[in-house]
């Protein structure tokens, strides 16, 4: 392979476009971009599950004892909840990858194509609902080593696994209009954590707020994360209500509808 | 020289051609900065048409306008028939760019890359796949097919980059500075392509800061500088705008080249221009007595000369002339 080799020999025909394909079908191009990306770089789920990997670890060995009285009490409590945790900080890997994206001009070609705006975002939910699926199945893999025992059985992991999409899906937003808005990708990475840490610790995941000051029991509370693993605890161990999962789904669906719009005029504005 | 601005030398000569690519008034800002500052541009098709211009002229800035990727803040264009404003989903179907940097998945495959762009274009299965191994053999690429882009050389890059432009023909093809950072090689086989898409009838509209690629490639030229187009035409016409009787002298001494170049100005009343490597001055004489004349004051100085000689001005030196124009409005050559 010579750089100086001549190029456009001869044969290359003059094509006319086909029809313009559906929105869904550009969508669809974009998610088989996604996957690909699974085959070519399948060390990025080594960062995906290795912290979640390490915290179940910790949290259970260490902390677990004192937390709930033995590891296997508290790694029935803590479980849920560290696949919420694993579900957010995977999105913002994914704001990093989109800020990696944008300052390499690859989406100037997406952007002068005649394709669906929003084909490109909708392929990377693709993948990121991908990565959550496969980041949660080892987890929840690794805890059913580890002696955790979903009470509600499979159909209550499958409920489970959809509710932690969702999830996923609504942070998913955030982190693309980061991505947008920074183009250095530790950069995203800085905000989103920082943005992320006091979310997902003053939350429910790690401990029962009973013994919290009163001033941060309101705040976990009312914390999206702690309604999110309350309904994930709920689904696959002794039954989550319906309105413990309509108010684990308030986030995600105002984050989808408040930010898609705000996504597409971010990436027409340039 | 501002007839050559507002009257394209040979505007003429393609009167009746249908337009690739129109603008009129094209205005990008940003903040403060008059990135490009009111440019009327017209492309007939079928043409390799050059901008040409520093760095920071508001080429790309053009370009990204013209390929929708940003709006301009004023002013109009269309592109292959269709209004950039008001159909540019219109426009997208029609053009094609590649720009300075790789507009490639680094992580994916070559053959990867041109199936992606394949299927959203809405071609299928068999028809992709055939598509894509089209492209990868007329490009010379077919033994790095299946492999990652992340390895391919920057000659590779830019030759795939091209490729993706080439899925379904566009009408015009812009190309950003299509051989900035290539080795002289690869230039010479990016050049090869660009003529022969153009020998296929693809309009191609490239920037690029080198004379010498303008000069090679493009049957007209647009110089801009600072957001502004200071002249058009062909590359012979804008050489014989500058004048043909230019007088070029080498000085023996370096120490005495500002001498030498105040001698000229004062004889020949002319914009002195250095070369780069700053031996060789360069400037308008009009008539061979006048250069004669101008010699012999050299001479008369005590200056001593390693070289001298009569005629057109290289590109470079029109491009030079040109810049120095808008710096000094006011020249006094246009009347030798």
């Amino acid at each position: 392979m010579t750089d100086n080799s001549p190029a456009l020999t001869s044969g290359l025909t003059m094509v006319k476009p086909p029809p313009a394909p559906s929105a869904l079908s550009n969508a669809l191009v974009f998610g088989w971009r996604a996957m690909l990306k699974f085959r070519h770089v399948p060390e990025q789920l080594f960062d995906l599950v290795m912290t979640p990997i390490m915290f179940t670890l910790l949290f259970t060995f260490v902390f677990g004892g004192a937390l709930a009285g033995s590891t296997s009490a508290y790694l029935q409590f803590f479980l849920p909840g560290i696949l919420v945790q694993t579900v957010c900080f995977n999105a913002v890997y994914s704001g990093m990858g989109l800020s990696t994206d944008l300052g390499k001009g690859l989406f100037d070609r997406f952007r002068s194509l005649p394709i669906w705006p929003l084909a490109p975002f909708a392929g990377l939910m693709v993948g990121d609902i991908l990565r959550h699926l496969i980041a949660a199945t080892i987890i929840l893999t690794i805890g059913l080593i580890l002696g955790y025992r979903p009470e509600a059985g499979l159909l209550g992991v499958i409920a489970a696994f959809a509710l932690l999409v969702a999830v996923g899906f609504g942070m998913g937003w955030i982190f693309i209009v980061l991505g947008l808005l920074i183009r250095t990708p530790t950069t995203v990475m800085t905000i989103g954590f920082t943005f992320l840490f006091p979310l997902v610790f003053a939350s429910n995941i790690m401990v029962d707020p009973a013994t919290m000051p009163g001033w941060l029991r309101v705040f976990v509370n009312v914390n999206p994360v702690s309604l999110m693993t309350d309904a994930m605890r709920g689904l696959m161990g002794t039954g989550a209500t319906t309105g413990q999962i309509l108010l684990a789904l308030i986030l995600p669906a105002v984050l989808t509808v408040a930010l898609a719009p705000v996504t597409l005029w971010l990436y027409r504005r340039q | 020289m501002s007839d050559l601005v507002d009257n394209p030398v040979s505007n003429g000569g393609h009167a009746g051609i249908p337009l690739a690519v129109s603008t009129r008034g094209l205005v990008k800002r940003f903040g403060d900065v008059l990135a490009v500052d009111g440019i009327d541009l017209d492309v007939p098709r079928g043409m390799i048409f050059a901008i040409l211009g520093p760095n920071g002229a508001g080429k790309t800035t053009l370009m990204r306008m013209l390929a929708t990727l940003t709006s301009p803040d004023a002013g109009s264009a269309t592109v292959m028939g269709h209004d950039l404003l008001t159909a540019p989903q219109k426009v997208r179907a029609s053009i094609a760019m590649t720009g300075q940097f790789a507009s490639l998945d680094e992580d994916l495959t070559g053959r990867e890359n041109l199936l992606l762009l394949a299927r959203l274009w809405g071609f299928r299965g068999r028809d992709a796949r055939a598509r894509a191994d089209e492209l990868l053999a007329a490009f010379d690429l077919a033994d790095a097919a299946h492999k990652q882009v992340k390895d391919y050389s920057g000659g590779m890059r830019r030759r795939l980059d091209i490729a993706a432009s080439l899925v379904v023909t566009p009408g015009v093809l812009f190309l950003d500075e299509p051989t900035t950072g290539l080795d002289p090689s690869a230039r010479q086989g990016v050049w090869r392509m660009i003529r022969g898409l153009a020998d296929s009838g693809v309009t191609i509209l490239l920037t690029t800061q080198y004379l010498e690629e303008a000069d090679q490639l493009a049957a007209r030229i647009a110089v801009i500088n600072h957001g502004r187009k200071i002249a058009e035409g062909t590359s012979r016409e804008l050489k014989a705008a500058t004048g043909s009787g230019f007088l070029h002298v080498a000085i023996a001494d370096d120490a005495r080249i500002d001498e030498a170049a105040h001698i000229l100005k004062q004889r020949l009343a002319g914009h002195v221009q250095r070369s780069p490597e700053g031996a060789t001055l360069s400037v308008m004489a009009g008539t061979p007595q006048a250069a004669n004349d101008a010699i012999a004051a050299l001479v008369a100085a005590g200056i001593g000369l390693t070289d001298f000689s009569m005629g057109s001005p290289s590109l470079e030196e029109v491009f030079f002339a040109l810049t120095a124009d808008e710096r000094k409005p006011k020249r006094d050559e246009d009347a030798a």
